[in-house]
């Protein structure tokens, strides 16, 4: 019985070591240690054995056991890893072909993106976004904003109006939106209205519809000096540090005092030259861009809203409107109003 | 409003350049759109000259060689001008002066004779019409060689100002002089209207005209004064000059002291040949509807019952406040002169003005509201101008039919509400100069003023604030105001749940490979017909626009389909050989579609703007639905080496918008249904929580022809359906880790029309609570399926929130699935 053991081991081992790959060294686990193995059915029928062997066969036996085990185990990582070299050598591939196309990333329109920077700026001011409808009522588009009919400052937008109802008009202004939230919401009011407008014009610098964004604050005490610095902070966060608002007086019949603000060149630093000694063709020579329009809520607007809260006598507030086209034109160097509606793709994923 | 700069200086010379000028009127509230030049570039080289002699000219029959005494000496100057003459006063371009237009002068022979400068005609200097020929001077005490422009406004700087509309004192020289007076503290002359002329002409001006105003509601106040022994002839060269540099066409002495006399003091006249009114007897009354009359510019016009007419006994002779007619227009005849100076209804002149599309000098003024006190100012000064330069005598009396001559408006400026609004503090006395210097007077009382407002401004400072404007802009902002922040507690800024999924929507769309677009809110009438809509779908039944600017502009999008069909085809035409495009935008509908409505159950109960439920107490006119709208053309990939590249179709689409859906936690159902523009076979509706949400589909070939394209793909869903749907943002935690999930595939064959969705569905309910999803992985039809039958392969996740399942559990629901199948005639593949 000890010879046989020995003769297992001898050929079991060097079995193991000529094995040639893991396939053939599992049929040799099955052959020398499966459970229909010969060393098996030793270590199974040592119980059988007269009791003076027993330790001398049992002992033996689970040595060999142990040793092929070892051996079997040594011999399949020798293979494991010839076998991946081999694997991973037919597995080369041509690094030089190009990659897989990646799908397409899109892109926001700049209109959109402009829009969405002012909102997040206006926001962090504390103010809300608040939309309104494009086709609006005379009322909101101009009678409560103190055009009565009549009213000359009518004649300087010219308004589209609806077959249906004389009364009913494409808004001129994004304006409307400011009698409505306040209609909706007693002061105090810190609110902005980005959206489409429509003017019946139409040229390198008018489109008939564009977009603009009005802001509106409402409150007690609340000054011309705040809607400075409400503008420095604004232009400053779209246009960039160090630039500065100016204000001046203007007419409008929605605003007393009325102003037109400008943004500092940022270009030329303000200085209407630039750093070559030629005249600053962004501002052209003024070191001042136009933007948009604001002033203080004029007391008639609040009239129209004052059962809701809107004493004239105690709450006051300012209100501004830029068009939105204008700040993506100036900012991205846009040259022409009708290229934003034109959505060439060329231009488009120009911006990112 | 053109300022000729010598003209305003006469009254007020703040001693600048024009240009700095320009720059502190801007800063002060009145626009300079641009300081431009009237005549030559630069005075340098016009002087006086006499001439001494003319003689015909050797070698050519219509040039004369004069010799002309410039001061510096006598020189020869060749002259082209029929009434040149020995005697005359002439102004001369010497050597190396610059006309207008550039031409700069030299030395030159002229037919064999050196000539050494130019004698100039009125048109060649830019002065006005003058007769024909060079312009002759009025010579007396005018000395050879004195610089021209001491004796005319050559080289004249004139100031074209965009004066807002409140401002109707600015549309006269005298008002900006007040203005520029008022911002510069320079000093102003007195008004030029004080001095009345004497009247030495016979009888009394009822003996010679008569006014009767029908309308006095519109006509607050009508003057006339009249005029005897007028001899028309060209207005002398300052008053050409003015009137050219102001823009306007020198015609005769009479009119152009009318327009003269307007642009100083911004009140319209309108002069008439007396003789050619009958008995002098004017009306001021209303137009019958469809009265017609031919005005001075030769159109006949056509008016309605609000137009206000002047006529005479034979029918309307001048459109009140607009334009006069033709039948006593004053001519080279004219002898007797009425002159009408009058104020009419701003907003009837204005609606005139509108309705006829015709406007004026004069309209342009009377449509802000005169104040009626001018009328008297005009013929004041007219008055002195027409007898001056006219040889005129004036008719003593004045007709003045006045209504009512509103009283001085009185106002209290409070001290405290000029810091109290614009953040800065202005000393009581400034205010009290700023106020003065602007033609107001201002008394003190405590901290306040009592101010009251001139006729000139009348309408436009009516309130405390208007004052308080007023003082704040010449104070000056820019220099001066603060910049500080609203102190305002409880203000909290931030975007609505709304708004931020939108633009989560966007944004998904655009990393799914899709271009945003902004398309145009109006369209074409002849749109839906394009898209097979037909007549009687709602979404053919625009907003309409009654005053478009082109007929494919004239009806309002009622849906984005179109607007992205129109960029689509552009791009391919350029050159694009595939687009992938969006736009989030609104549509304009006249009826309520439905399924737009918001869950009142949802956690969003304001996706009001989104489905046009705007904030105000009116609801807006029209239904304005935010949509999505996409469509590709095209492969949404690049084909490459390792395939790919295939057209965008149904499925690519319906995969992007499940993208877009999963973004915001929401399961669409998408179930077959046909829209006119759709393939009928690969066209569906999509809904959301049971809600019409919209649809997607391949295009039909027709429309795709009617936009030059081979196929595209679209879907088109309202955001609102999709937010108010949205649990996102308000998500509740769900336990899939504790226990593990049990996973099995199912491959069922069922008839080949049984849709797949339907087929989920039974799954679905069948597998009771247990079973937490079912997708299907693959779709099989084959031979050995038979016909009209396919094999659906899903996959299974069984799992239970509060242990783990045993196989007894799964396989018990897994028989009731097969049971559920089965009725629907489906079986198990084996």
């Amino acid at each position: 019985m000890l010879e046989r053991i020995e003769e297992i081991r001898v050929e079991g081992s060097a079995a193991i070591e000529a094995a040639a790959g893991t396939a053939e060294l599992e049929e040799l686990r099955v052959r020398y240690l499966g459970r229909k193995a010969e060393l098996t059915a030793i270590l199974r029928g040592i119980a059988e054995l007269p009791a003076e062997e027993r330790g001398k066969v049992g002992g033996s036996a689970n040595k060999v056991r142990k040793e092929l085990e070892a051996l079997l185990e040594s011999r399949a990582e020798i293979l494991d890893a010839s076998e991946l070299e081999s694997q991973l050598a037919e597995d080369r591939v041509d690094v030089t072909l190009p990659g897989a196309p990646a799908r397409p990333v899109g892109h926001i329109h700049l209109i959109t993106r402009t829009t969405r920077q002012i909102e997040d700026v206006m926001v962090g001011l504390g103010y809300r976004v608040m939309e309104g409808p494009e086709v609006e009522h005379d009322y909101y588009n101009f009678t409560a904003l103190n055009h009565p009919p009549g009213h000359p400052a009518r004649m300087l937008q010219d308004t589209f109006y609806v077959q249906s109802d004389p009364e009913v008009l494409l808004r001129t202004h994004t304006s409307p939106v400011q009698i409505r939230s306040m209609e909706a919401q007693s002061p105090p009011i810190f609110m902005i209205a980005p959206g489409k407008v429509y003017r019946r014009d139409s040229d390198a610098t008018h489109s008939p519809m564009f977009h603009q964004v009005e802001g509106l604050a409402i409150g007690e005490g609340i000054t011309l000096a705040d809607l400075q610095g409400t503008l420095d902070e604004m232009l400053r966060a779209i246009f960039g540090a160090g630039r500065k608002a100016r204000m001046r007086p203007h007419f409008f019949p929605f605003t007393e005092p009325s102003v037109e603000f400008d943004v500092s060149c940022f270009q030329c630093e303000g200085t209407g030259t630039l750093v070559d000694g030629a005249r600053c063709n962004l501002c052209k020579g003024i070191g001042w861009i136009e933007v948009g329009g604001a002033g203080m809520v004029d007391p008639n607007v609040l009239g129209f809203v004052e059962s809701n809260g809107y004493d004239p006598e105690r709450v006051q507030g300012f209100a501004f409107g830029m068009g939105v086209e204008r700040i993506a034109m100036l900012r991205h160097g846009v040259p022409d109003l009708r290229r934003f509606f034109d959505n060439d793709v060329r231009v488009l994923e120009q911006f990112a | 409003m053109r300022v000729p700069y010598s003209w305003l200086r006469e009254y007020c010379d703040p001693g600048i350049e024009p240009g700095e000028l320009a720059e502190r009127l801007a800063m002060t509230g009145t626009e300079v759109e641009r300081v431009g030049t009237v005549g030559p570039p630069s005075a340098e080289g016009f002087v006086v000259g006499k001439v001494l002699s003319a003689e015909p000219h050797p070698n050519a029959d219509r040039l004369r060689v004069c010799a002309v005494d410039t001061g510096d000496g006598e020189r020869t100057i060749v002259c082209g001008a029929a009434n040149v003459a020995a005697g005359q006063t002439v102004p001369v371009a010497l050597p190396g002066a610059t006309l207008p237009g550039g031409h700069k002068i030299g030395k030159a022979k002229l037919r064999g004779v050196e000539s050494a400068g130019m004698i100039c005609a009125a048109t060649e200097l830019e002065l006005g019409e003058g007769p024909a020929g060079i312009l002759v001077l009025e010579g007396d005490g005018l000395v050879a060689g004195t610089p021209l422009a001491e004796v005319l406004p050559i080289a004249e700087s004139v100031l074209e100002l965009e004066v807002t509309p409140n401002r109707v004192d600015c549309f006269g020289v005298y008002g900006v002089a007040r203005e520029v007076h008022a911002i510069s503290d320079a000093p102003l002359s007195a008004e030029p209207w004080v001095e009345d002329a004497a009247a030495a002409g016979e009888g009394e001006v009822g003996d010679y005209a008569s006014v009767t105003v029908e309308a006095p509601e519109l006509c607050p106040r009508f003057t006339a004064r009249v005029f005897t022994g007028v001899r028309i002839a060209p207005s002398p060269a300052w008053l050409q000059a003015r009137l050219t540099a102001a823009g306007q066409r020198p015609i005769n002495n009479v009119v152009d002291i009318t327009n003269y006399v307007m642009l100083l003091t911004a009140q319209p006249l309108h002069a008439f040949d007396l003789d050619k009114v009958p008995d002098g007897a004017l009306t001021v009354r209303t137009a019958a509807d469809g009265e017609k009359m031919k005005t001075l510019d030769d159109v006949e016009r056509t008016f309605d019952a609000e137009t206000v007419l002047v006529c005479d006994r034979n029918g309307p002779s001048g459109i009140a406040g607009i334009m006069g007619g033709q039948t006593s227009e004053v001519s080279d005849e004219t002898t007797s002169v009425l002159l009408e100076v009058a104020t009419w209804n701003g907003t009837n002149i204005l609606r005139t003005s509108r309705m006829l599309s015709l406007r004026s000098e004069a309209s342009s003024r009377f449509e802000k509201q005169l104040h009626p006190e001018l009328c008297g100012r005009a013929q004041r000064i007219a008055s002195r101008l027409i007898i001056e330069l006219c040889g005129a005598e004036l008719v003593p009396g004045t007709i003045d039919v006045a209504a009512e001559i509103p009283e001085p408006r009185q106002l209290r400026l409070r001290g405290e509400r000029v810091e109290g609004l614009l953040g800065m503090a202005i000393e009581q006395a400034d205010q009290r100069a700023y106020l003065g210097r602007l033609g107001f007077t201002a008394e003190p009382t405590g901290d306040d003023l009592e101010v009251t407002v001139p006729p000139d401004r009348h309408y436009d400072i009516a309130r405390e604030v208007d004052l308080i404007e007023e003082v704040g802009r010449i104070h000056g902002l820019d220099e001066h105001l603060p910049s500080t922040l609203p102190s305002v507690a409880g203000r909290v800024g931030g975007l609505t749940p709304e708004q931020r999924l939108r633009r989560r929507t966007e944004d998904a769309l655009r990393d799914l490979g899709f271009d945003e677009v902004v398309g145009w809110s109006f369209t074409d009438p002849a749109e839906p017909g394009r898209l097979r809509i037909s007549a009687d779908d709602p979404r053919a039944d625009g907003v309409a626009l009654s005053n478009p600017l082109s007929e494919d502009q004239s009806v309002m999008r009622t849906t984005l389909l179109g607007s992205l069909l129109d960029v689509a085809q552009r791009n391919l035409a350029r050159g694009a050989d595939r687009v992938a495009l969006f736009e989030s935008g609104r549509v304009y509908l006249t009826t309520p579609p439905t399924g737009l409505q918001a869950d009142p159950e949802s956690a969003f109960t304001p996706v009001g703007a989104l489905c046009g439920d705007f904030v105000g107490d009116r609801a807006a006119p029209a239904i304005e639905p935010h949509r999505i709208g996409c469509l590709a053309v095209g492969p949404l990939a690049a084909k490459s080496w390792r395939g790919g590249g295939e057209p965008a179709d149904f499925f690519a689409l319906k995969g992007t918008l499940e993208g877009v859906a999963g973004l915001l936690g929401l399961e669409l159902s998408v179930e077959p249904a046909e829209e006119p523009f759709l393939h009928p076979g690969r066209s569906a509706h999509v809904s959301v929580a049971g809600e019409p949400a919209g649809w997607i589909g391949e295009l039909h070939l027709l429309v795709c022809r009617a936009w030059d394209l081979e196929a595209a793909v679209a879907f088109e869903v309202d955001l609102a359906a999709l937010i108010a749907a949205s649990p996102a943002g308000e998500e509740t935690f769900e336990d899939v880790a504790t226990f593990p999930a049990v996973y099995q595939d199912l491959a069922v064959v069922v008839p080949t029309e049984i849709a797949a969705a339907r087929l989920r569905e039974a799954v679905l309910a069948a597998g009771g609570g247990l079973l937490h999803a079912a997708e299907v992985f693959d779709v099989y039809e084959g031979e050995q399926l038979g016909e009209g039958r396919k094999s659906l392969a899903m996959q299974l996740e069984f799992r239970a929130a509060d242990r783990t399942l045993t196989d007894d559990e799964v396989l018990a629901q897994r028989a009731a699935i097969e049971a559920e199948l089965s009725k629907i005639g489906g079986s198990l593949r084996a």
